[in-house]
């Protein structure tokens, strides 16, 4: 009886405190893209405001799809703008809080061993029979994949390489089918690659900018927010220039810089 | 409606089932009559999969096959290629993850044979494997169908596993869970819910033939 009480009071007190925390800080909502950068920035958040954020990674499409279901997210930060907007026009996020913070860029990326002369051949290196399989983002609802396709039509080599494509849920696991080796090469986003967890395991090409779609990445707070000044205050911390200087060592471009 | 990924699903989960059948009666026949001390540790390794979630039985697949693991590179050599992403790694990945639901189904038939059977059959001269074929699989018939048929059905609706080892490719991954789960993502309701209607029919309707073809009535043939 004793053990059933114990038990049931650790149940309980789980409970509350999982509730307190979450009632305690803002959830942010993010492409998969930030999966290291936005660490980084939540981390100088709780240093500056003493207030946790707690991260939900994943494609944009998905994450908005969930945010249109209801999901329970302060901040929404799409690696395609055109969600964030799509938001805005529904009603569901805040017209006034829309930032532009990055601009997004896309990579060849291949392990250190690969044998892929990715800096030399660029895209063509695509073409080499060693490169079986090339991960690239779903393109139905990750904006990477969609502007990995653009790029590979752009250099004309989309058909010779389509059956050799394999589609990760987000762009984080097409780079991870990479590190695992079961793909040779991907094509994923430059934040990925200079990420502290893939430092010294690949090399990456940057695919030139004029080949895909800008990728104007917006942050929105949400409407249905019970958090919204903290919100607020993050987005704020999000456009001072430390945050600015962090963004960039991951690859995101300012606006207008490219 | 994407057909083509119903067929591959239906072709993998048949595929499977088949498969279960051939490597789970042996499984469940030693698990029954088994007299190793060490017996339940065997038992509790083939119903892991049951309590391991999908990520965990995909993720160990993935690294399994991928070529940093001995398993991966033994597999490139003889093939030319890796496993992942291709029909075979998917029948791999649902061979584990579906095994408990042949071979827990068809140990518990066995059990239930009445063991004085076995013994007269022995005693008649009948080897251990025509007492298998001839007393034991006739009398566990329900639990053989249910194996199938829970293996089939459980096959038919794996997402973890494929979404981490398949890579969603068209005609050779991309089952019928991952197409569905993709069309929502991409806000496509209308189409996500018919293949989803399509998929519970389909569902519905080989539950219902395992139940009825189960169903002990029916032991005396019901138009005879």
């Amino acid at each position: 009886m004793r053990i059933v009480n114990c038990l049931a009071n650790l149940a309980l007190q789980t409970v509350l405190c999982s509730t307190f925390a979450w009632s305690q800080g803002i959830t942010l909502a993010a492409a998969a893209d930030l999966n290291a950068a936005l660490f980084e920035l939540a981390a100088n958040y709780q240093k500056q405001t003493g207030k946790t954020a707690n991260l939900a990674f994943g494609s944009s499409g998905n994450l908005f799809n969930q945010i249109q279901n209801g999901a329970p997210f302060d901040l929404f930060f799409s690696a395609d703008e055109d969600y964030s907007k799509q938001l805005v026009t529904a009603g569901l996020a805040e017209p006034s809080s829309f930032y532009r913070y990055a601009v997004g860029r896309l990579v060849l990326w291949v392990p250190v061993s690969s044998p892929l002369d990715i800096e030399h051949a660029g895209m063509n290196a695509l073409l080499e029979p060693s490169a079986k399989k090339i991960a690239i983002a779903n393109p139905q609802h990750a904006p990477y994949g969609r502007a990995a396709v653009a790029a590979l039509r752009h250099f004309g080599i989309y058909e010779r390489v389509a059956d050799r494509l394999v589609l990760g849920e987000n762009v984080s696991q097409a780079a991870q089918f990479v590190e695992s080796g079961n793909a040779q090469v991907g094509i994923v986003a430059l934040s990925l690659a200079l990420a502290p967890a893939m430092h010294g395991k690949g090399r990456y090409w940057e695919i030139p900018a004029d080949a895909y779609p800008v990728l104007n990445q917006a942050v929105v707070i949400l409407a249905h927010s019970a958090h919204k000044r903290d919100a607020a205050a993050f987005l704020e911390c999000l456009k001072t220039p430390e945050a600015i200087a962090v963004l960039q060592r991951y690859g995101f471009v300012p606006e207008g810089k490219h | 409606m994407d057909w083509q990924a119903f067929l591959l699903t239906i072709r993998l989960a048949v595929l499977v089932a088949a498969i279960l059948v051939l490597i789970g009666l042996p499984i469940a026949y030693w698990i029954t009559y088994s007299r190793w001390r060490w017996k339940f540790l065997a038992e509790a390794v083939v119903a892991l999969p049951i309590v391991l979630p999908p990520t965990v039985v995909g993720f160990y697949v993935l690294v399994a096959l991928g070529p940093h693991s001995p398993i991966g590179r033994w597999w490139e050599a003889l093939t030319g290629h890796t496993l992942a992403f291709t029909f075979q790694g998917l029948v791999i990945g649902s061979l584990l993850y579906s095994l408990p639901f042949a071979v827990q189904p068809f140990a518990a038939s066995f059990a239930t044979v009445d063991p004085k059977l076995i013994a007269a059959s022995a005693t008649l001269g009948a080897s251990k494997l025509r007492t298998f074929f001839r007393v034991i699989l006739p009398l566990s018939a329900s639990g053989l169908v249910t194996g199938v048929a829970l293996s089939f059905a459980h096959t038919m609706g794996e997402f973890g596993v494929v979404l981490m080892v398949g890579g969603n490719i068209p005609g050779v991954t991309r089952t019928v869970s991952i197409d569905i789960y993709d069309q929502v993502q991409a806000s496509n309701y209308s189409s996500a819910n018919q293949t989803a209607l399509v998929l519970l029919a389909i569902s519905f309707v080989v539950l219902s033939a395992v139940y009825a073809l189960n169903r002990r009535v029916w032991t005396v043939w019901p138009w005879k």
